[in-house]
């Protein structure tokens, strides 16, 4: 079984308009979308949810005021700033930067404080005209997002087996940093979407450092390469330079933001130039 | 004042508008602070002379054999599985798995766990190309998965004598929290387009949890559709600023060149959304 991952590190380059056109390109797949926190994949492709599933990331510490006599304790322990204290109603848990690791329960002398559960988000298998996908939503200041893109990742790989699929296909999140690299790991090829502004290419040199200290073979489009050719012919010197194919480029063209807008792929919406660039991009790396 | 500049959905301007702003207050003492510790790129368009370069890091475990006596009490406290106990042998630590807490120190009855530095990234603190403005930013190791506590040191060297501007990373999650907290407003950048949309309820909904006050800036209007605008309208959420889908600003954005540098005419609507944002504060 394959695994591709679309990732850019910066942000906004055109990943997830990319993976929603090659899930009507690719067949035989499971489509999996990897950005929790703010996943976009399903203005697309219009899933159906047919199970959900709760996520329970790191646990919370909890507070029993009864008990508590503002020693302070708590708040010197605490290396994540999540214990303060207001005036008037005294020391508290601040569950958006708790991570739950029990330090403060440890060190409480009235034993106040004790770890608890909870749901961090929920995670999905849907059905869309394109086949299973397979997603999920953190909650709000959730922390364990690269935990919870790995239950995704698991859930994906065990559709993928159940309907004999030999492609899993996964958007990722922008960035280099926890998600992504629970969204790599082990994967066959990152495809990059790159986009040629001076940012654009800071990021993907950061990029594919990482795609290149975790091993992982890796190839690159990049998107709207004609709004500044310059950089676009920077980007693919540096791509030869370190050995990275790039198997496609993107004209710029309304056309994709009409395509989101009626909440459809772009190949499927119109048969313009950019979706014959991106069939050509899917014919390289399929 | 503090203000911090988030946006949910990622390349929708968040580093546009954070450069744009700082570089608009000519008359206010600034400081920068870019936590986008993952992808930095606010240093691309300021051009920074670099001052000092420190170190970040966070404490990983590690443990004295000659006080160890294996009874394995770390390895269960860590609520991260960052320790195994290999009874009469070894405690086996996992920095990547480590979120730092201390407890393994706390709880082993021996003093066997003491805890030392490990580098995660660096902080560059410096000045913009013409020195009006103060820059810092954190780079987060390749590799390293945890950007929270580089973004918590990059914010330690907040001054609050000046108007400081937060660039944040994108998404809704623990990174963004962090950037965001103990701000006094925080600016949402976003675009006129589904995704733009979606995204931005998300990010509102965190910025409600933390109960900070916010308003919307549009960029690349006059793509997409007018949901992001019904939306605001209906929620009563101001609209501070409308950067218009213009040729000449993606260039500027293009080659790496702050774009109220180009046109001025630019500086004062910049200026003037600070003014609203005062208002908004009291």
């Amino acid at each position: 079984m394959r695994q591709l991952t679309v990732i850019s590190g910066k942000g906004g380059t055109g990943k997830t308009s990319l993976v929603g056109s090659f899930a009507v390109l690719a067949e035989n797949k499971v489509i999996a979308d990897c950005d929790v926190d703010a996943p976009d994949l399903h203005l697309l492709l219009h899933p159906e949810i047919l199970r959900k599933q709760e996520f329970k990331g790191l646990k919370v510490a909890v507070m029993d005021k009864t008990l508590c006599t503002e020693c302070g304790t708590c708040e010197e322990t605490c290396r994540f700033n999540a214990i303060v204290s207001t005036e008037g109603s005294g020391y508290a848990v601040n569950p958006a930067r708790c991570e739950g690791c029990g330090a403060c329960v440890f060190t409480c002398p009235q034993e106040a404080l004790s770890l608890k559960e909870r749901v961090s988000g929920y995670a999905y298998i849907s059905k869309t005209n394109y086949g299973t996908l397979v997603h999920a939503q953190l909650n709000i200041a959730e922390e364990a997002s690269g935990k919870l893109v790995t239950l995704v990742r698991e859930n994906a790989r065990q559709i993928a087996e159940k309907e004999g699929r030999n492609l899993i296909l996964i958007d990722g999140a922008p960035g280099i940093g926890c998600p992504v690299i629970a969204s790599l790991t082990g994967v066959d090829l990152a495809l990059v979407v790159a986009e040629p502004t001076m940012s654009g290419l800071h990021d993907l040199e950061r990029i594919l450092d990482v795609t290149r200290h975790f091993g992982i073979a890796s190839a690159l489009c990049i998107n709207k390469y004609d709004i500044n050719e310059e950089n676009s012919k920077r980007i693919t010197e540096f791509c030869q330079q370190r050995g990275v194919e790039i198997v496609g480029n993107i004209p710029y063209d309304p056309v994709v933001t009409e395509a989101m807008v009626a909440g459809m792929p772009v190949v499927e919406f119109s048969n313009g130039v950019v979706s014959d660039a991106i069939k050509d991009i899917w014919g390289g790396i399929k | 004042m503090i203000i911090s500049v988030a946006s949910g959905k990622g390349g929708t301007g968040k580093t546009t508008v954070a450069v744009n702003l700082a570089l608009s207050l000519s008359n206010l003492q600034v400081q920068l602070l870019d936590c986008d510790v993952e992808e930095p790129n606010s240093h691309i368009f300021l051009n920074p002379v670099i001052e000092e370069t420190k170190s970040a890091q966070t404490l990983v475990p590690t443990v004295n054999y000659e006080l160890c006596d294996y009874c394995g009490k770390c390895a269960p406290a860590c609520e991260y599985n960052a320790l195994v106990v290999v009874p009469q042998k070894e405690v086996m630590v996992f920095p990547e798995l480590c979120h730092g807490c201390g407890l393994c120190s706390l709880v082993c009855p021996q003093d066997a766990i003491s805890e030392e530095p490990r580098k995660i990234g660096v902080i560059k603190k410096g000045w913009s190309g013409d020195g009006k403005i103060e820059l810092v930013y954190g780079v987060l190791n390749i590799g390293e998965v945890m950007a929270t506590p580089l973004i918590d040191q990059v914010k330690e060297e907040l001054d609050p004598a000046k108007t400081v501007i937060i660039d944040v990373p994108p998404g809704t999650a623990c990174p963004v929290i962090a950037a965001v907290q103990n701000t006094d407003y925080c600016i949402l950048v976003t675009e006129p387009t589904p995704f733009g949309l979606y995204d931005l309820k998300l990010a509102i909904a965190v910025l409600r949890v933390l109960k900070l006050p916010f308003g919307v800036v549009i960029n690349k209007a006059g793509i997409g559709d007018r949901t992001v605008y019904e939306y605001c309208a209906k929620e009563g959420i101001p609209i501070l600023l409308e950067i218009p889908h213009d040729k000449r600003i993606a260039r500027y954005y293009s080659e790496g060149v702050p774009f109220v540098n180009e046109m001025p005419e630019w500086e004062e609507r910049f200026a003037g959304m600070i003014k609203k944002i005062e208002e908004y504060v009291g």
